[in-house]
């Protein structure tokens, strides 16, 4: 693949990234920008290291070969220390919102905010409400994590991760789970608050519609490779049969329904061991 | 045979691993211990559900054992006469064994499942995972407050114990088998030692706590991040604790009072 050097604009960059699990190939070789100021999706179907990606982008996994530059550090190349003045710089959404269970919401945003800095604490009401308010959820301060909708707790969780006005947000499969309504709010969310906070966003997620919707350029990727990119229109209009398997949902092409067997009909008829 | 061979191998190979990466995890939780001092209510916290939590049960077991040694050890001490050691022995058997042991056990049963299943709970819902994106160490902030809170928590558990099992003790002498009073306390008092048994066992104490909320935190850390993975790390834990307990309290009576 590419080695040429990333595009001046871009944010993050992924170089020859390859790593793997055990025996099992995660990325073979890959490389991806992501620009500033944009929303980019990486898009793939499960199992395929979406999450493992912005694990590795955040630093908590390292590669096995290749480069990962955030804002122009390698950042398996820092050292503790500054790794975590970077992670102060991006925010992450989990899939599970990742709130802690044993504090109410409002301390939870106040959190990071506690930790990192030493604003007082009306200082830090003021920025907690704001943040809230940012999410539509200031009047759920009160409220502890398991008393929230999962809508709800990843909408704090946002909330959270934009606390400490960060360049970047990570979302890790933000629609899944989701009903139609707070799906279209998180999108919503997504998309005003990288446009009004000047953010760069990166979303891995297998919800097609969605996500379309508000990337600005898409990355799918399958089996350890970048199997098409392009903006969002590009994609639909792609040619690529995995590519419209994909994006169309059709239960059978380049990837399979089946899992891989024996012939049905030997299958059948053949007095194999009883299970 | 060469299967079993390699199975031991590999199980022996992958204990050794285990405890390499529980060695390494102390390292760390014993050295963010320090940032624990500058905030004192995350230990406060964690003091409260380690220790004072975990009060009625200690409380309640000690005066039962201490009650069944005081019935105990009067039938077998009247058949010699010398049913006014009932004090002497009682205090001893707490101070010494009983109160360190017992209370750990519990202690690895009430709080140190608790302390795995919170940890493995908070790794399975990625909450270390996100405390770490935020650029938080779950190691500083999350282990080492409830590590020094275990260490702190248990040689005052195992003191309540003794003290409540001593009285429970006495409620049975001298309450219900009409041992005098005086002889019970006075007989203690004159023949338990500060130094040989107050403080080793006190010592005992403090080194069941510590492998117990060693063992309780990193199963947690290092469970399967599953709802089974969990479970079975709380389990891991308390029977590791239990075998860590007995065996241990073999090896520092036989360092303490081995000479006598």
């Amino acid at each position: 693949m590419d080695n040429s050097a990333p595009p001046l604009n871009s944010l993050v960059s992924v170089r020859n990234l390859s790593f793997s699990r055990g025996n099992k190939k995660i990325f073979d070789d890959i490389s991806l920008d992501f620009e500033r100021g944009k929303i980019t999706a990486i898009m793939g179907p499960s199992g395929t290291g979406k999450t493992t990606l912005l694990k590795l982008i955040g630093g908590q996994l390292c590669p096995g070969h290749g480069a990962i530059t955030v804002d122009g550090q390698n950042v398996h190349q820092l050292r503790r220390t500054e790794l975590y003045k970077l992670r102060k710089r991006i925010g992450m959404l989990f899939q599970s919102g990742a709130l802690l269970t044993d504090m109410n919401v409002y301390d939870n945003v106040a959190f990071p905010l506690r930790e990192h800095t030493h604003l007082s604490e009306s200082m830090i009401r003021t920025l907690v409400l704001m943040k809230l308010q940012a999410v539509g959820l200031r009047g759920a301060r009160e409220l502890m994590p398991n008393e929230l909708s999962g809508g709800m707790a990843r909408r704090i969780a946002l909330a959270r991760a934009i606390a400490l006005d960060p360049m970047m947000i990570l979302y890790d499969e933000p629609f899944t789970g989701q009903d139609p309504i707070s799906m279209g709010a998180l999108a919503h969310l997504i998309k005003s608050l990288n446009n009004t906070l000047g953010l760069t966003s990166i979303i891995v997620s297998h919800d097609v519609h969605e996500t379309s919707l508000i990337a600005d350029y898409i990355y799918v990727i399958s089996e350890g490779r970048v199997i098409d990119q392009g903006t969002p229109t590009a994609m639909q209009q792609s040619t690529s049969a995995w590519t419209t398997q994909f994006m169309t949902g059709a239960a059978d092409g380049p990837v399979h329904f089946h899992y891989p067997a024996k012939d049905y009909i030997d299958d059948l008829l053949s007095s194999g061991k009883r299970y | 045979m060469i299967n079993n061979l390699e199975n031991l191998g590999k199980q022996t190979r992958s204990s050794f691993t285990k405890l390499g990466r529980g060695s390494f995890f102390l390292l760390q939780a014993v050295s963010g211990t320090l940032s624990v001092l500058p905030r004192p209510r995350l230990l406060l916290n964690q003091l409260y559900s380690v220790g004072v939590l975990s009060f009625l049960i200690i409380t309640i077991s000690g005066l039962f054992v201490g009650m069944v040694l005081g019935l105990q050890g009067y039938y077998t001490l009247s058949a010699f006469g010398a049913e006014e050691s009932l004090g002497v022995m009682v205090a001893t058997s707490l101070v010494r064994e009983l109160g360190p042991v017992v209370s750990a056990l519990l202690f690895a049963g009430r709080a140190g499942s608790a302390l795995t299943a919170e940890i493995g709970l908070m790794k399975a819902t990625e909450q270390l995972s996100g405390m770490e994106m935020m650029a938080v160490d779950p190691i500083k902030r999350i282990i080492s407050p409830r590590l020094l809170a275990g260490l702190l928590a248990m040689p005052l558990l195992a003191g309540l114990f003794s003290a409540v099992g001593i009285i429970g003790g006495e409620l049975v002498g001298s309450g219900l088998l009409g041992l005098d009073e005086g002889a019970y306390w006075s007989q203690m008092q004159a023949k338990l030692d500060f130094q040989d048994d107050i403080v080793n066992g006190m010592i005992k104490s403090i080194v069941f706590g510590f492998v117990t909320t060693w063992i309780a935190l990193f199963e947690g850390y290092d469970a399967i991040p599953t709802s089974e993975g969990v479970s079975r790390a709380t389990t891991r834990t308390v029977v590791n604790s239990a075998f860590s307990i007995l065996g241990l309290d073999f090896i520092l009576t036989a360092l303490m009072f081995g000479e006598h």
